[in-house]
């Protein structure tokens, strides 16, 4: 699983740092942005989910791998 | 180096001689329709606006009144989502509704930006105020927080025989007056003044704007001596920023400066105030989310977040740009629509129990805190506030209720929140 912000949409409300800090940061005005390469180590998968469930923009992006 | 005068009495008196704008007929009295003769200044919306939007968003999910000149009402989640997202057609240049419109030539920049500015001025502006307001930026102000609610808590006079606060009055108050005061730089002995010009602001919508001019004066009074000071004195605060802040290359106009520490301290109060009252106001009634709460702090980040969505105190407002057809309806230029995210909060197509408050509620993709280019610039100081507010309150105390249910009064308006709050706390 991969994570991306689309940032066309996001407005920093920061909710997907707020509920999954170990996949998400802030930038310096409060931006949400993957943390690294955005791949979801195993485990973290429902810290991913939440975040997606609860951005009021709908920008954070789940890629799932089949 | 030259002497600032921007913030001059003088050259202050020669522009509040140009204000200019449009005056509507007011229509006052009870609401006839909530179809067709909506008033959000009405009382019956105070005390509950829920079942009213409820009933419209299933029978006429964009209501009119021809009150503030006309007026229209999305209900549903999809309608004010919409709206909010499109800048091209809804301006922002009035966001509170009253029987005044602003002149057009206040757009692209407003009153109060940025709030108040359209594309592209808006991110322009906002940009200049965004790093002040990040989660890691407000972090800084926790313990200060944290500190002044249990010193409000130690105040709390419970020399009445009945044990009975007003958490309203002499606690959520208090908490966002002093903070945006301190991020402002301004002297913590004034911040009992600030909650007379939240309601010199959102309270006199219904009166002449001669007369509203004159009650806001003091306000103004106040921020230039306060601006004034700060060109003087210098400090590592919000006002100093503001006023050393360029854009364009060139410093902030004094409208610009004043207009947005206005918006600073008004939209940063009222609202604040408001969640953290409807949420003590809510586990007083609820003593089963209450005792929830008490034995496992760690939920209040769910329930926050469910207080916010269910008990939203922000609606916003914007003016139809040109005639236009939205949905079923035509809309005409300078139109203000009342953009209730309470109630897309509610809707049901949206949210499941839409009109239950589910404490636990796991995805919560809320609009308490708008949608698109104008979020709450400072959603992470109110989360941050009410987050501290409530531990702080719930662990000192963890038994209340409601005194007495028909004491408790909530504000008219835009922003809605109990404004008398009877609680018995032993």
């Amino acid at each position: 699983m991969k994570v991306q912000i689309d940032s066309d949409r996001c407005q920093g409300h920061g909710r997907c740092y707020d509920l999954a800090p170990e996949l998400f940061g802030a930038d310096d005005d409060g931006y949400g942005q993957a943390l690294g390469d955005g791949i979801v180590p195993p485990g973290q998968e429902q810290g991913a989910r939440l975040a997606a469930a609860n951005c009021p923009e709908s920008a954070v992006i789940i890629l799932e791998e089949t | 180096m030259t002497t600032d005068n921007r913030f001059s009495q003088e050259l202050r008196e020669e522009r509040d001689e140009q204000q200019t704008g449009t005056l509507s007929e007011v229509i006052t009295g009870p609401v006839s329709d909530w179809a067709s003769d909506f008033s959000h200044a009405a009382p019956e919306w105070a005390a509950d606006p829920f079942p009213i939007q409820d009933d419209l968003r299933q029978r006429c999910p964009v209501a009119h009144t021809e009150r503030f000149g006309g007026a229209w009402l999305p209900t549903r989640y999809d309608d004010v989502a919409s709206i909010a997202y499109d800048t091209e057609r809804f301006s922002s240049r009035a966001i509170i509704i009253s029987n005044f419109r602003p002149s057009l030539d206040l757009a692209p920049v407003g009153g109060s930006p940025p709030i108040s500015s359209d594309p592209p001025f808006h991110h322009d502006a906002r940009k200049l105020l965004l790093p002040a307001f990040t989660k890691t930026a407000i972090s800084r102000y926790e313990e200060s927080t944290r500190a002044y609610c249990n010193s409000l808590i130690d105040a709390l006079d419970t020399s009445d025989e009945k044990g009975v606060v007003d958490a309203a009055q002499d606690y959520a108050k208090y908490i966002p007056m002093r903070v945006i005061g301190d991020m402002l730089g301004l002297p913590q002995q004034d911040t009992a003044l600030f909650a007379q010009f939240v309601e010199a602001v959102l309270g006199t919508i219904d009166l002449p704007p001669e007369e509203r001019g004159e009650r806001l004066s003091p306000l103004f009074d106040y921020l230039y001596d306060q601006v004034r000071d700060h060109v003087d004195n210098p400090r590592n605060d919000l006002t100093t920023h503001l006023i050393n802040a360029e854009l364009y290359g060139q410093k902030l106009g004094p409208e610009h400066v004043v207009g947005t520490i206005v918006l600073l301290l008004i939209a940063g109060i009222d609202t604040t105030w408001s969640a953290i009252g409807a949420s003590l106001w809510h586990l007083a009634g609820h003593p089963a989310d209450r005792e929830r709460l008490v034995a496992s702090p760690d939920a209040l980040s769910t329930a926050m977040e469910e207080f916010l969505r269910a008990y939203a105190p922000v609606t916003m407002a914007r003016l139809v740009k040109e005639d236009m057809r939205f949905g079923d309806v035509d809309m005409k230029a300078e139109d203000w629509i009342l953009l209730s995210f309470p109630a897309a909060n509610r809707d049901p197509a949206h949210f499941d129990q839409a009109d239950q408050v589910v404490i636990d509620r796991a995805a919560n993709r809320h609009a308490a805190f708008g949608l698109g280019i104008h979020r709450c610039l400072g959603s992470h100081l109110a989360r941050m506030e009410l987050r501290v507010a409530l531990e702080v309150w719930l662990s000192r105390i963890p038994e209340f209720s409601l005194a007495d249910p028909s004491a408790v009064t909530w504000s008219t308006g835009q922003i809605r929140g109990p404004r008398a709050l009877p609680l018995r706390i032993s």
